[in-house]
This record gives structure tokens, C-alpha cells and sequence, in this order.
């Protein structure tokens, strides 16, 4: 039999599993999932960004996602990042290192990772 | 880790449109690719766009795919779901703006929708109690149990301004107020899910997709007038309904959300299932509860009414699927929240099965007060093939129509016995210029006739007695003192059947009488049918001047009612004329007319 505090740890488990579904999050990661983008790891940053997302129990404010190729194929994998109405970061040639310190600095923090980003690739 | 959702609807529609063959598909090719453990697949309830089955829905993106068949799955997947790009030919047209993908709320079929009632239809799996966990489900109960006591639970109800959404509208915490008043040593929770309006799918789409809220619902419904029982009497052909109800029942008893003893808090209550054989007189609430007892599903007079000495003669509250779906949302965000949606009399939403001539056929759920023009032309996407709207039929056979000069009514309770149709549990019928509202009249007369009971005589005889008069009218023999007639008995039945079905048969014929009298009479006085529907005054001719001789017609005709040499103009012997219209159909020339 379950108890009130049951129900309440269920629904916190699977509070953040159905949110992906409500899409109405503030920040989004969009990952370059083009050929260029697989071929150059854009796989395991991805993922590295869903699990950061789910450890941080943030599935309900960050949604994590896809796109075709983004154009720079020489930087990839690129990874864009929405936060609210601020404009767009790019990050480029990341890993799975580098997302998790985009997402612990950047998504938490609130502070840009300059040194990742396409401005200072070029 | 997962990172994206596909939702694939498991509802009846998309059911028999081959959706499991498509969930197996999309299985094999994530496993094929690696992808397993990334992309979950879900099945969920209904999404309310049936027309535009099988319905699939990727997420994070929220990327509303129709029409989608096995051959697509491996597509979507390696370009998709694999590479991040939208496979544009399979998305709905109406997200598609500008080359780019709209999300699905801000569709012309979904903008003005506001889902509380199926709030988690085509969001969660209905057959995870889980996930109905996750989306605060059992939470009111968990608050009904420890904070409030049975009268708050009443009054919040009486305060909400819910009211039945089975078809009288009556209000759901005054019902619940008499039985809790009664002292009795039993009292019964039962649910009404015999939905039978022909066209009406909004029950089957709750149980289908969210059966955990009602049963939420009942438990709350037993705590409140102090039940430790309840039955869902659902018709047998429900197949899938049924199915997740055993489930969600189960699920909930291992639970402990049904038993002896709920949360730890000692309050009883368990549910029993009751399949009813499809009798339409079964959705009266007297011959429902007649059903359960297990005697011949008939009414009975009231009062007394079932609050005070219903099932097994006990006090019982019954309400409709609907109406239960809607309760937890109200103990949750409170009466004020829900009195704010809707309009003065009228509170909430009020879900709608879209038919008949209509773009968008689905579910729609929409705040009280929208308009009928709001729902046909903006929701529904309004008449294919540039046809005009001419009506709108609401509640089934117990219910009338809407013509298009009333068009910008606000749908409510009272607004629709104002125009002579009644709110029903929620089909909505769209009709064009080619329906003939006396056909239309005759249609659902002869469901009454199939379906009345035969307990008593006003029903048993006085609906079949309309129904000759309509045949009489539509097959050209009508007179003129026949339209009074059909009034005179259409009172008589009103006034003296036994229960609603006899009570509300005669209404879709009073409606298209009131609104539509000019079509009875052209069939009496002028012996036409104005949308060319009742056979036995329409005919077909061949105009000879267009008519090339190809004998394309007279090769079509099933029962060679149609002669003349090859290069000459061609005859139809009326006589002998089925008045299929495959000629008319067939002709190349314009050359055969319907008169």
C-alpha cells in the first residue's frame, strides 16, 4: 500500500519524465545532429547534455534537442543554446567534458563559456 | 539517459487505422539503430484529431505527424530522430508555417481548445499509473482524504459551478448534497459510460486515455456522501475502454488507491466493472441502475430519485464520465479556477465530438461560451469542398439543430434549450447544403423507434407513428395538415413518456419543424426534396442536346433502366430508375441532371 509520501516520491520521479512532453521550457539546448555532426561526435554531447539535465531534475525548464546541419561543419559538433530572450549562444568542437561545464556554468550559472563558443574558434 | 518521447496514439480511431503496427515498427527500427535507450515510445490516448490518423508525436519538439504509415518509421527514425530533421512530408499541414514547424497549440484546431477533461488524453500512458502520478494525479485525492471533509468536498463543487455533462446539465454538488444527506447503511457511486448518441466519442476517449482521473474521481465522489462502493457501467463495445479500466483498476488496488484502506487513512471504497449489451435506453440513469441489479435494463419513474433510493434501493449518485474526469482538477486548482473558465450559468469546458461535414473530425474541448462559428470554422476548419453550412445538430436524438443564422451562438446549457436543442453529451453534427433536414429528422427517429424500450405507450407507438408521418412526407404523399399532426403527437410524446429518451425523442423533429419548415413544405406542396436526398422525389434525366450517345451511362447502369443507340441522345425510364446517380457520376458531358 502506498502512503501520501509514496505518491509524492512517484510523482517527483516521473514529474520530470512526462515534462518533455509539455515542451513550454525557457531554455533550450539544440544540438547539430547533421551527418558532419554524428560523423564528429555530436551523439555523446547530446546525451551528455540529457543526463546533466536529468541529474539536475531541469527537464521541466531545459529542453534538450535536435537539429540538421547548422553550416559550420568544420566546428562541429555545435551546439546553440536558447536562455529566455537573450540571444543565441554557439558552442563549438564540443565534447562530453565541455557540455557538462556549459551546463554546470552556463544553464546554471548563467554565465557564457567564452572560450567554447564560435566567436573564439575564429 | 532518454531524451525524446514518441507518442503514438492507441485510441479507438487510430486503433483501426493499424496504430500498433506502427508502434511495433518504430520498436524494431530504434533497436535497429541504437537508439533504444534514447527514444521512449508511448501509447497513449487519444489526441482529438482522428480524421488525420495514425497520430504520432515526437517530443522534445513536439512534432505532430499524421497519416502515418509503417513505411514511414524508418524514415522518421535515421532522419528524425537519429539526425534531428523533420521529416516536413508527414507533418500536419498546419504546423507547417513558412517552411518552418509551428507547435501544435497554435493550430486553428487547437488555439481555442482549453483540455481539462482530457487534460492527459494523447500526454500520458494510460496504462502506467505512473505517469498519471506524474501529471498530479491522485493528488486530490490524497488532499480530499487528509485536509478536507465530505461537505468540503460538496461545497467546493457547489462553488466550482460544475454541472452534469451527460445531457441535463443538472448541478453535480446538489446531486451530491441529496445523497449525502440521506442515512442509509450503504450508499453507491456509480458511473454512467453507456455513451450511445450516434457520432458521440467523448466518454470512450477519457476511459481510453486517462481512466485513472475517474476512477480519482469515484473515490473522491464516495468519501464526499460517504459510499464504499462504485460501479462503471460501460458498453461492451468499448472493447479498448474496457481493457484499460481492468487495468487502472488493478493497478490502483496494488496501489492501494482502491481498498480498505486508501493512503494509510483508513477510508474504503473499490469500483466494480459492469458491461452493458448496448441498449441506448441503458444511458437513462433509472434502466442503467435497473441494468446493474441485473434485471432488463427499463426505466422507472421518478422521484424517488436515485440520490435517495437508487441501486439496490439504496441512495446513489450517477454521473457521466465527463463530469468525473473534470473533479480532480477542481479539488486541486479550486472552485474559483474552474468558475473563471465558461460563462455565467454555464462553468468549464465542455468536450465535443466534431462530425459530418466538417475539415477537422475529432474531439475538441472548448471553454463554455465559444461560439458555434468559433468551433465550425476556426476548430473544425470549416465545410469541405466549399459547401455552404447549413446546420449544426447538438445532442444527439434527444437534441435539435442549430441553423446557420444562429451560428454566432455562445454553446452553454441554456443557450441551447433557448434554440430548441439541448447540449447533450456533446456530439456535434455539421451539416451542408446536400442534407435534407427532413431526412435528417427521419434519421434519428428511426434510432429512437430501434432503441425505445417499449415500457411505455407514448414512446413505444407515438415514435414509430412519427416516423410513418416523416416516410409519408419524404416519400411525396404528405399533406399540408400532416406538419400539424406532427406537432399535436410530438407534444403528446414530450409530456407523457416515461424517461428521457421518450421525453426528448421528438426534439430533432420540433427543431427542423421550427427552423426549417420551408423544406417540409416543399416536399409536401412542391414534391421536391430542395437538397436532393429523399429518393422518391428526385429523378434523373438526360438533357438531349448534351448528350454524345457514348453509352458510358447506360454500360453503368445496375439495373438498365437506361436505353438509346450508340451517337444518339440516350433516355432514362423512370420507372424503372433506382436514382443511384452512378449515370450522373459517370457522364463525361454534364449532360444528366438531378431534378
Amino acid at each position: 500500500m502506498k502512503t501520501l509520501a509514496d505518491l509524492a516520491a512517484i510523482r517527483d520521479k516521473m514529474k520530470g519524465k512526462v515534462a518533455i512532453r509539455e515542451g513550454s521550457s525557457d531554455t533550450r539546448i539544440v544540438v547539430g545532429m547533421a551527418t558532419c555532426g554524428i560523423a564528429a561526435g555530436a551523439r555523446p554531447v547530446l546525451n551528455a547534455f540529457v543526463e546533466a539535465v536529468n541529474d539536475a531534475a531541469m527537464t521541466d525548464s531545459v529542453m534538450v534537442t535536435q537539429t540538421g546541419c547548422i553550416g559550420i561543419c568544420r566546428l562541429e559538433p555545435v551546439v546553440e543554446v536558447y536562455v529566455g530572450n537573450e540571444p543565441k549562444v554557439t558552442y563549438v568542437k564540443m565534447t562530453p567534458e565541455k557540455a557538462k561545464e556549459v551546463f554546470a556554468k552556463h544553464i546554471k550559472g548563467g554565465a557564457v563559456v567564452t572560450e567554447y563558443t564560435v566567436g573564439s574558434a575564429e | 539517459m532518454v531524451r525524446s518521447h514518441v507518442l503514438i496514439c492507441g485510441g479507438t480511431g487510430c486503433t483501426s487505422s493499424h496504430s500498433p503496427e506502427i508502434r511495433e515498427a518504430m520498436e524494431r527500427e530504434l533497436i535497429a539503430n541504437g537508439l533504444a535507450d534514447e527514444v521512449k515510445v508511448v501509447q497513449t490516448g487519444c489526441f482529438g484529431l482522428c480524421a488525420l490518423g495514425p497520430i504520432m508525436i515526437v517530443y522534445p519538439e513536439g512534432t505532430f505527424y499524421s497519416k502515418v504509415e509503417v513505411s514511414d518509421i524508418p524514415e522518421i527514425v535515421s532522419e528524425h530522430l537519429v539526425k534531428g530533421r523533420i521529416v516536413k512530408r508527414l507533418v500536419y499541414n498546419e504546423t507547417l508555417k513558412d517552411d518552418s514547424v509551428i507547435s501544435l497549440s497554435e493550430t486553428g484546431f487547437y488555439k481555442k481548445q482549453k483540455r481539462v477533461a482530457l487534460r492527459n488524453c494523447g500526454v500520458i500512458n494510460p496504462e502506467v499509473i505512473d505517469e498519471y502520478i506524474g501529471t498530479r494525479g491522485y493528488e486530490a485525492l490524497g488532499k480530499v482524504l487528509t485536509e478536507m471533509k465530505p461537505q468540503d468536498v460538496i461545497n467546493t463543487l457547489l462553488e466550482s459551478g460544475l454541472r452534469g455533462r451527460g445531457g441535463g446539465g443538472f448541478p453535480t454538488g446538489r446531486k451530491w448534497q441529496f445523497a449525502a444527506d440521506q442515512v442509509a447503511d450503504q450508499k453507491y457511486v456509480v458511473c454512467n459510460a453507456d455513451e450511445g448518441d450516434p457520432g458521440a466519442f467523448m466518454d470512450r476517449s477519457i476511459l481510453e486515455g486517462d481512466p485513472h482521473a475517474l476512477l480519482e474521481a469515484m473515490t473522491i465522489a464516495g468519501y464526499a456522501i460517504g459510499a464504499t462502493e462504485g460501479y462503471i457501467y460501460v458498453r461492451a463495445e468499448y472493447p479498448i475502454a474496457v481493457d484499460r479500466l481492468k487495468i487502472a483498476i488493478e493497478q490502483s488496488r496494488e496501489y492501494g488507491l482502491l481498498g480498505d484502506n486508501i493512503l494509510g487513512t483508513g477510508f474504503k471504497f473499490d469500483i466494480n466493472l459492469r458491461l452493458g449489451a448496448g441498449a441506448f435506453v441503458c444511458g437513462e440513469e433509472t434502466a442503467l441502475l435497473t441494468s446493474i441489479e441485473g434485471k432488463r435494463g427499463e426505466p422507472r419513474p421518478r422521484p424517488p430519485f436515485p440520490a435517495v433510493k437508487g441501486l439496490f434501493g439504496k441512495p446513489t449518485i450517477i454521473n457521466n464520465v465527463e463530469t468525473y474526469a473534470n473533479i480532480p482538477q477542481i479539488i486541486l486548482n479550486g472552485a474559483d479556477w474552474f468558475a473563471s473558465m465558461g460563462t455565467e450559468k454555464s462553468k468549464g469546458t465542455k468536450v465535443f465530438a466534431l462530425g459530418g461535414k466538417i475539415q477537422n473530425t475529432g474531439l475538441v474541448e472548448i471553454p463554455m461560451g465559444t461560439t458555434l462559428r468559433e468551433v465550425v470554422e476556426e476548430i473544425g476548419g470549416g465545410v469541405p469542398n466549399g459547401k455552404k453550412f447549413k446546420a449544426a445538430q447538438t445532442g444527439g436524438p434527444s437534441g435539435g439543430c442549430i441553423p446557420a443564422s444562429l451560428i454566432d451562438t455562445p454553446i452553454d446549457y441554456d443557450n441551447l434549450l433557448a434554440i430548441g436543442s439541448m447540449m447533450g453529451s456533446g456530439g456535434l453534427i455539421v451539416m451542408d447544403e446536400d442534407n435534407c433536414m427532413v431526412d435528417i429528422a427521419k434519421f434519428f427517429l428511426e434510432f429512437t423507434v430501434d432503441e425505445s424500450c417499449g415500457k411505455c405507450t407514448p414512446c413505444r407507438v407515438g415514435t414509430v407513428r412519427l416516423l410513418e408521418l416523416l416516410n409519408k412526407i419524404t416519400d411525396g404523399k404528405g399533406e399540408m395538415e400532416d406538419l400539424d399532426r406532427l406537432e399535436e403527437l410530438c407534444n403528446y410524446i414530450k409530456s407523457a413518456s416515461l424517461c428521457g429518451l421518450g421525453q426528448t425523442a421528438p426534439n430533432p423533429v420540433l427543431s427542423t419543424l421550427r427552423y426549417f419548415r420551408d423544406e417540409y413544405i416543399a416536399h409536401i406542396k412542391d414534391k421536391k426534396c430542395p437538397a436532393g436526398v429523399c429518393k422518391k422525389l428526385v429523378s434523373f434525366e438526360i438533357i438531349a442536346d448534351k448528350c454524345k450517345g457514348c453509352t458510358a451511362c447506360a454500360r453503368k447502369c445496375p439495373v438498365g433502366a437506361i436505353s438509346g443507340s450508340v451517337k444518339n441522345p440516350h433516355v432514362i425510364d423512370t420507372s424503372k430508375c433506382v436514382k443511384c446517380g452512378v449515370c450522373m457520376d459517370t457522364c463525361k458531358f454534364n449532360a444528366i441532371i438531378k431534378k
